[in-house]
């Protein structure tokens, strides 16, 4: 038992990512909202990042930015899953814009933002 | 009226579908009445496809969850320094980076010299989704309505008369700093933490201020659409000129003829300064184009 | 220094991206899509010749992205069959867009044409790179591009129905790639590489001393439902025919005939680059593959006959069509993988031709999109009348057309696979073949009968649709009858991966 204990205390990042996913993921298939659907897909990817962050600490290193003069890997953490996040930020933020962009549309013209409702309302209409 | 089967059958061969029969009729009372009876069971259908829906998803993501909890408990453990992570790949970086790159800061190193690739299919995301939302909300004959207009006329007339002084004397305070810190993030990408993706967002937010305390017609004056258009296209080329100069020297093993410089200087490590520039301004840029596109739909 | 046509792949991609950047810049939609329709023909031209000389002299070659080697920089790996797919990606893309020019001229209005365009050449860099990477992570990159602009090119008739279609069809995306990019992050934290050659290295090495097994099970899981679900594998089709069928002609063909199969694609190169055939196997992925494009093929085909809307019809065929393709992954043999790569082929020429024609068809009703009111319209333009025949017919696999031959191979492979997938497979191929006939049979009786009243009728000539569809017609049938060539190029290509 402590030694579970223990494992979930070493490991508190990759489970706390574990669990954001999973609220984005649901989120974003549940929620009637498209507000808060793109919240919930920033969730989502924001975890992904955390896993990505916390797998690349390493106890006692610090940022990869040479200081000192100190050129050994030993010193510093790994810069592999910064460039990562990065990369995903960026996609994530253009992808948030589109979609903010066509809920604006979206509301313009039905004046609602519940996907539940705008379904209904262009079924209505005879294509 | 019972049709016989072989009747049916050619019907359904000649692709006379039962559906159609009621749009055909004239009588408009009838097809409204219809239609609405038709609209109450889809809404029923609905109803009953969105609890099922709302069933599997949750049952889904549960699942997912569990999955990756459970994998999670068998992944390395956090902040070892023998994880499989660890390796050769971060350890040339780490160690070889500033004679190969001339960048200080490794990550710039990484991201704009070893794996430029990956920034430049990143940068061109940015510039697709600044394209898709002007392809959405630049104002045309299909998304433009009348109370619109009028809202958007009254927003400019209260912009012009109640300019708030407090808003704007602090922005023509602080805005020169907000752009100097902005170009000094950009510039210092490569020595220090920083780079073109932060610095450029902290001049568009320069930039979305000075719109918010002066109005659009002031930020318009010197940021049209064409400087738009010309800024980020150009910052695009050139970022994918000194790219494709890079990569087809180095695969094909011919010298870059591009000095390094000594690391820690601003102007060293070779291309990444330029290419920190280049993503700069697209991300001013595309930051400010937004807040326009999503505010007023028109630059 | 290594021989000049190496630089072909990236000089490709390349030319795409910057033509996608300086879009924008032009004056016109009309300069606009000869500058992509250029674009594409020579990037057909390239990747042709390149097929040639790599199938010649049966090489392989990896192309560095920069100054550093293997686990350090980005990299491109191209053989034979990824040439031959993006020489017919980018032939398939000029004829859409050509096919579909005057009622994409209609549909969008003039100041956001060329933006259109850039969507197009994006959508083609992407499947260039997707086809010829050798890292993981520029995978992901550009499935995001492709994502990005094959939602815009649906949202390009800006029609509410179209965003909402778009919204839909970008959730599901979405989730895709999050998938994918958490199954990624997981990967690179068991091996510590993202290059597909050192990937593998490592994961063999953990499958013989089975450690981290449970992780490389959940990460090939993620992987594959990620792109299963962004290709339209068989439970997550939903977003398909309201996206497909509701957009303008050009991105439906683009759409079903392109984006569907670049993901497959780079499925395909993961599943021999990464994991390897071997591990697949051993984790029972093909088993789920084998079910889900089963029950796809047949659930398509149900769903395509109760639809009356012409593209809708379209778009629900292409779910079937995709099982096929998913089918012969499934089967985990060589054979049936060989299969696969040519159904791809056949469905990326066979699916733009019966849009296009469907697209021209309806245009002459003055976009009347039910099969009712498009009866006898066949006779109006008998060239779109005889490609939609034409393309029907292949779809159900009458001989001579490249639809018969990809079922051929199938069963091929499927008569040389296990007992039970054997009889399953066999059952299925012949029921699907049934129920595309029941579907694409009275739509082209349709076409050709006579009307049962008069309509309105836009009689005006559309040339560009001849050219785009002649060129595809003889594609179908060249691909139906001189296969030989062509299974031989993807034979070398698939032993070289």
């Amino acid at each position: 038992m402590a030694a579970f204990l223990e494992k979930v205390i070493s490991l508190r990042f990759e489970i706390a990512a574990a669990i954001l996913f999973g609220i984005g993921f649901m989120n974003l298939l549940l929620q009637k909202n498209l507000i808060r659907k793109i919240v919930a897909f920033n969730v989502m990817d924001s975890s992904v990042f955390l896993l990505l962050a916390s797998q690349g600490y390493i106890d006692g290193r610090v940022a990869p930015i040479v200081t000192d003069g100190i050129r050994e890997a030993s010193h510093y953490v790994n810069p592999i899953p910064a460039g990562l996040v990065l990369t995903g930020i960026v996609v994530s933020v253009s992808v948030s814009a589109f979609f903010l962009a066509l809920v604006q549309r979206l509301y313009k013209h039905y004046h609602t933002v519940n996907f539940d409702e705008i379904m209904i309302l262009a079924k209505e209409k005879v294509d | 009226m019972k049709k016989s089967i072989w009747k049916r059958f050619t019907e359904w061969v000649d692709g006379v579908a039962e559906e159609f029969e009621p749009e055909q009729l004239p009588q408009t009372q009838d097809k409204e009445k219809k239609h609405k009876t038709h609209s109450l069971d889809e809404q029923q259908r609905l109803r009953v496809f969105t609890i099922g829906y709302d069933i599997v998803a949750f049952i889904v993501g549960i699942t997912v969850v569990a999955v990756l909890i459970f994998t999670i408990f068998q992944l390395p453990l956090f902040g070892c320094a023998d994880n499989p992570a660890v390796n050769e790949v971060v350890q040339r970086y780490v160690e070889n980076g500033l004679e190969e790159t001339g960048a200080v800061n490794m990550v710039a190193g990484m991201i704009l010299d070893y794996r430029a690739f990956d920034t430049f299919g990143e940068s061109s995301v940015l510039f697709l989704a600044v394209t898709c939302v002007m392809m959405l909300l630049l104002r045309d004959k299909k998304n433009i309505s009348k109370e619109e207009d009028i809202q958007q006329m009254h927003e400019r007339i209260i912009e012009k008369e109640s300019r708030d002084l407090i808003l704007k004397n602090v922005t023509a305070l602080i805005i020169p700093w907000i752009m100097l810190f902005g170009v000094y993030i950009v510039l210092n990408g490569h020595i220090s933490p920083g780079g073109g993706f932060s610095g450029g967002a902290v001049m568009g937010a320069g930039l979305i201020l000075y719109s918010a305390a002066y109005g659009v017609d002031a930020t318009s004056r010197f940021f049209t659409r064409n400087t738009f258009r010309a800024i980020t296209s150009t910052a695009l080329l050139c970022y994918a000129a000194s790219k494709a100069y890079s990569f087809f020297t180095g695969a094909n093993g011919l010298p870059t003829g591009i000095p390094l410089g000594t690391p820690g200087a601003i102007f060293s490590s070779g291309l990444i300064l330029v290419l920190d520039i280049c993503v700069g301004m697209v991300v001013a840029c595309t930051m400010y184009g937004f807040y326009i596109l999503f505010a007023k739909g028109e630059f | 220094m290594q021989p000049i046509y190496y630089n072909i792949p990236f000089v490709c991609i390349f030319l795409c991206m910057v033509g996608g950047i300086t879009m924008p810049l032009q004056k016109s939609g009309k300069s606009a899509l000869r500058t992509t329709v250029a674009i594409c023909l020579s990037v057909f031209v390239l990747c042709g010749v390149l097929c040639g000389i790599l199938y010649v002299r049966d090489e392989s070659f990896v192309y560095k992205m920069g100054h550093f080697p293997a686990p350090w920089g980005n990299e491109l790996y191209v053989g034979p069959l990824e040439a031959l797919l993006s020489s017919l990606f980018a032939l398939v893309m000029a004829m859409s867009i050509v096919g579909g020019k005057r009622t994409l001229y209609e549909d969008i209005l003039p100041p956001k044409q060329p933006f259109y365009f850039t969507m197009l050449c994006m959508i083609l860099a992407s499947l260039l790179a997707l086809s010829f990477t050798n890292d993981i992570f520029t995978g992901y990159v550009f499935i995001e591009i492709s994502t990005l602009a094959a939602c815009a090119i649906v949202m390009a008739r800006d029609t509410e129905k179209t965003i909402a279609a778009t919204i839909r069809y970008l959730v599901i995306s979405l989730l895709g790639s999050g998938l994918f990019m958490i199954g990624i992050a997981m990967l690179y934290c068991i091996t510590g590489h993202l290059l597909m050659p050192q990937l593998q290295e490592r994961i063999l090495q953990l499958n013989e001393t089975q450690q981290y097994f449970i992780p490389l099970t959940v990460v090939c899981g993620l992987i594959t439902i990620g792109m299963g679900i962004k290709s339209a594998m068989f439970p997550f089709y939903a977003w398909l025919p309201q996206a497909h069928g509701g957009a303008t002609t050009t991105s439906s063909a683009v759409l079903s005939g392109l984006v569907l199969k670049g993901y497959i694609i780079f499925l395909i190169r993961i599943f021999y680059r990464v994991f390897t055939m071997d591990v697949v196997r051993s984790l029972h992925i093909t088993n789920v593959f084998f079910a889900f494009g089963v029950a796809g093929m047949i659930i398509g085909s149900v769903m395509a006959m109760r639809e009356e809307h012409i593209k809708r019809m379209l778009a629900y065929s292409s779910i079937a069509q995709i099982g096929y393709v998913f089918m012969g992954i499934g089967l985990g043999t060589e054979a049936g993988i060989i299969a696969a790569v040519f159904q791809i082929m056949s469905h990326a020429v066979t699916k733009p031709l019966l849009f296009l024609s469907a697209g021209r068809l309806s245009e002459i009703r003055h976009h009347e999109k039910s099969l009712y009111r498009l009866r006898g319209v066949a006779h109006r333009d008998i060239t779109a009348g005889v490609c939609f025949t034409l393309g029907g017919l292949s779809m159900i696999g009458i001989p001579l057309l490249s639809g018969f031959t990809a079922k051929f191979f199938f069963a091929g492979a499927t008569l040389a696979s296990g007992s039970l997938k054997m009889w399953i497979a066999l059952l299925a191929l012949c029921v699907s073949s049934v129920l595309n006939a029941l579907y694409y049979i009275p739509a082209i009786l349709a076409i050709w009968s006579r009307p049962d009243k008069e309509y309105a009728e836009d009689l005006q000539k559309n040339p560009g649709f001849l050219v785009a569809g002649t060129v595809l017609a003889v594609g179908a049938v060249l691909l139906g009858t001189v296969s030989t060539p062509i299974i031989r190029v993807i034979q070398a290509g698939l032993s070289m991966l």
